[in-house]
């Protein structure tokens, strides 16, 4: 019973690593942007397939593709901050979400009909193995991935922190007018914030597509659980994301084992209401 | 040439007597769409009530249409009860929920974004739960009986589909009149004023609470007599369709298209994107291309479309062109 619960455990906290990461995503683009990305999940299950056609066609192992779908993701988040929200940043914030609704249905609907509607990812010859840790077994594609989200995860954070830019997009997520008034492009910061959204969904979805299996119906889902994370983190914190991923991560896991896997969703969204009611700035969030 | 709300009055009973004559006109196809036509426009219509005029978002319809659709067909399949009884149990059922989610968003101040995702999150939690009512058929769904299609029975709304279309042409008319009186009571004025600037309607003394209140159980009841007759009209029910969060956006497609907050807005944008987004896959189809999201994709590039060029939507343009006007009736 331990060491199943040790497993459950490790499992759900790497699985986790990879729903903070993508949520790390939603939560930089909200914090920095203020527009709530509606297609994220649909991002995802973008470079999902990216990685599925890659490996197909060359063979490529999901994890050494990672930082090269991340890259395709940064180009697309930038254009689309560049061509389309950066013209909707004074309208209603409604608008925005509904935008980004409209983003969603096409991305996902042109999916379905390009890499069609069947349940797709990638088989690696380590893709049964599993690690052992103090007697409990764990897949070793999870914590290849896990090992990568955290990685990524610091790396962005090193960026916010010590880089020029980094610390330009917290000046102007902070304080639009001063950023303003020294002179900070803030459209092309928003432009490389969604970016960096984007590509943390790059990478989410190359781990992504090594553990489960895909349907671009499974992308509202991901957008969801995006949410999720995100809200119980704390709109707009980065670290909060990250460990509420890893507590969702944990819930989930738990949940599909001691109750039914259809029904772990139910804890996720169960928690949100909670959160929304009662702790609307995030469980893990100080403050009011 | 002045055109007066006489012409609007006009031109509206014109379209009517052409809707009326319609299913005698139109294959079954054709007939099939216009009644889903004729219940978007119905849906939207509602959902317009609680965005358009009290600008509460909500992206969770699709809960109402469900819980509406549920509660009557369980109820007349295990009960024989008549799905006209069952709507009134489904719209208080829906009115109670919508009331509670209002409430909650107001009790917890919860506005905006997070407001809409409130909805969302109930209306997923729905689906999962009644993906284990075994009462409600669980996933393996629900299923009313149909051996007496054939006849046509009103009372327990078993019949051919042009029952359905006046059904729902009937249901789409009252949602209209009731619609235009609303906006010209104390409380529809009350919802554009929470809508437009909650803070300085409550200093005028609108009671907020009891104004968004009325607005989400209003829509969410109307919206569960839809679910009603359209739960009759397929016969079944599966909560991963019913409950799915891209019914909520098609929902939500027609009043953007045809104007959010207008009355006829709604009516508009489903008669447009309906008939289009349909026979565009048909004629793919008919091509023996398999496309399956063509259709989604094409409604949800309109829905950019008009959101960048058109933010308020097709009504206000059509108006401005034509003359035609808002009210239907001439007083006030």
């Amino acid at each position: 019973m331990l060491q199943t619960c040790i497993s459950l455990g490790m499992s759900g906290m790497f699985m986790g690593l990879v729903y903070g990461l993508m949520a790390l995503g939603l939560s930089v683009i909200f914090g920095v942007v203020k527009v709530v990305n509606f297609a994220h999940g649909e991002l995802m299950i973008l470079a999902v397939y990216l990685v599925i056609t890659l490996n197909s066609l060359l063979g490529v192992d999901p994890i050494i593709a990672s930082p090269f779908i991340a890259l395709i993701l940064f180009g697309i988040g930038y254009a689309l901050q560049r061509g389309l929200i950066n013209k909707l940043l004074t309208r209603p914030e409604h608008v925005q979400f509904i935008v980004l609704a409209a983003v969603a249905l096409i991305l996902i609907n042109a999916q379905l009909m390009v890499f069609g509607p069947d349940a797709q990812s990638v088989m690696l010859d380590y893709s049964l193995d599993s690690l052992e840790f103090a007697g409990a077994l764990v897949d070793t594609v999870k914590v290849y991935s896990g090992a990568v989200a955290v990685v990524t995860s610091v790396l962005l954070f090193l960026f916010f922190k010590r880089t020029y830019i980094g610390k330009a997009i917290r000046a102007a997520a902070d304080n639009h007018l001063g950023a303003l008034v020294v002179g900070l492009n803030y459209k092309k910061l928003y432009a490389l914030t969604f970016g960096l959204g984007a590509a943390c969904v790059g990478i989410a979805g190359s781990l992504m597509s090594i553990m489960i299996d895909v349907t671009p119906q499974l992308a509202p889902q991901l957008t969801l659980l995006g949410f999720v994370i995100v809200i119980i983190g704390g709109l707009g914190s980065l670290s909060g994301a990250l460990y509420a991923g890893i507590f969702i991560g944990l819930v989930e896991e738990f949940a599909g084992f001691f109750f039914q896997p259809s029904l772990k969703s139910l804890f996720s969204f169960g928690i949100l209401i909670m959160v929304l009611l009662f702790r609307p700035q995030g469980l893990l969030s100080k403050g009011t | 040439m002045k055109i007066t709300t006489n012409s609007t009055r006009a031109f509206l009973l014109a379209i009517l007597s052409l809707l009326l004559i319609m299913p005698f006109m139109l294959s079954d196809y054709s007939l099939s769409v216009l009644i889903l036509t004729l219940y978007l426009a119905y849906i939207g219509q509602a959902w317009n009530i609680m965005m358009g005029f009290a600008g509460q978002l909500s992206l969770g319809h699709s809960m109402y249409v469900g819980l509406g659709g549920y509660f009557s067909a369980a109820l007349f399949v295990h009960y024989g009860l008549s799905p006209w009884l069952g709507m009134i149990v489904g719209a208080i059922v829906c009115g109670v929920v919508g009331a509670v989610i209002a409430f909650l968003g107001l009790r917890f101040s919860i506005r905006g974004v997070h407001f809409a995702l409130l909805t969302i999150a109930f209306a997923e939690s729905t689906r999962i739960l009644f993906d284990h009512l075994d009462w409600f058929g669980a996933s393996a769904g629900l299923f009313l009986p149909v051996e007496s299609h054939q006849v046509i029975d009103i009372v327990n709304l078993r019949g051919k589909p042009w029952m359905f279309y006046y059904v729902f042409l009937a249901l789409c008319l009252i949602a209209l009149v009731l619609c235009s009186r609303l906006i010209h009571t104390r409380i529809g004025y009350s919802w554009l004023a929470l809508r437009e600037e909650p803070e300085a309607a409550q200093a005028l003394g609108i009671n907020l609470f009891r104004t968004k209140i009325i607005a989400v159980s209003l829509s969410a009841a109307m919206t569960g007599v839809g679910g009603v007759i359209y739960a009759f009209y397929q016969n079944s029910l599966f909560p991963e369709q019913t409950f799915a969060m891209h019914r909520s956006i098609e929902f939500l497609m027609g009043p953007i298209v045809g104007g959010v907050g207008t009355l006829f807005g709604p009516i508009i944008g489903a008669f447009l994107l309906t008939p289009l987004g349909e026979s565009l896959s048909d004629a793919i189809s008919s091509m023996n291309i398999y496309l399956p999201g063509l259709k989604h994709l094409f409604y949800g590039a309109t829905m950019l479309f008009i959101m960048l060029f058109f933010p308020e939507g097709l009504w206000p343009v059509i108006k401005n062109k034509t003359g035609l006007s808002d009210r239907l009736s001439s007083h006030v």
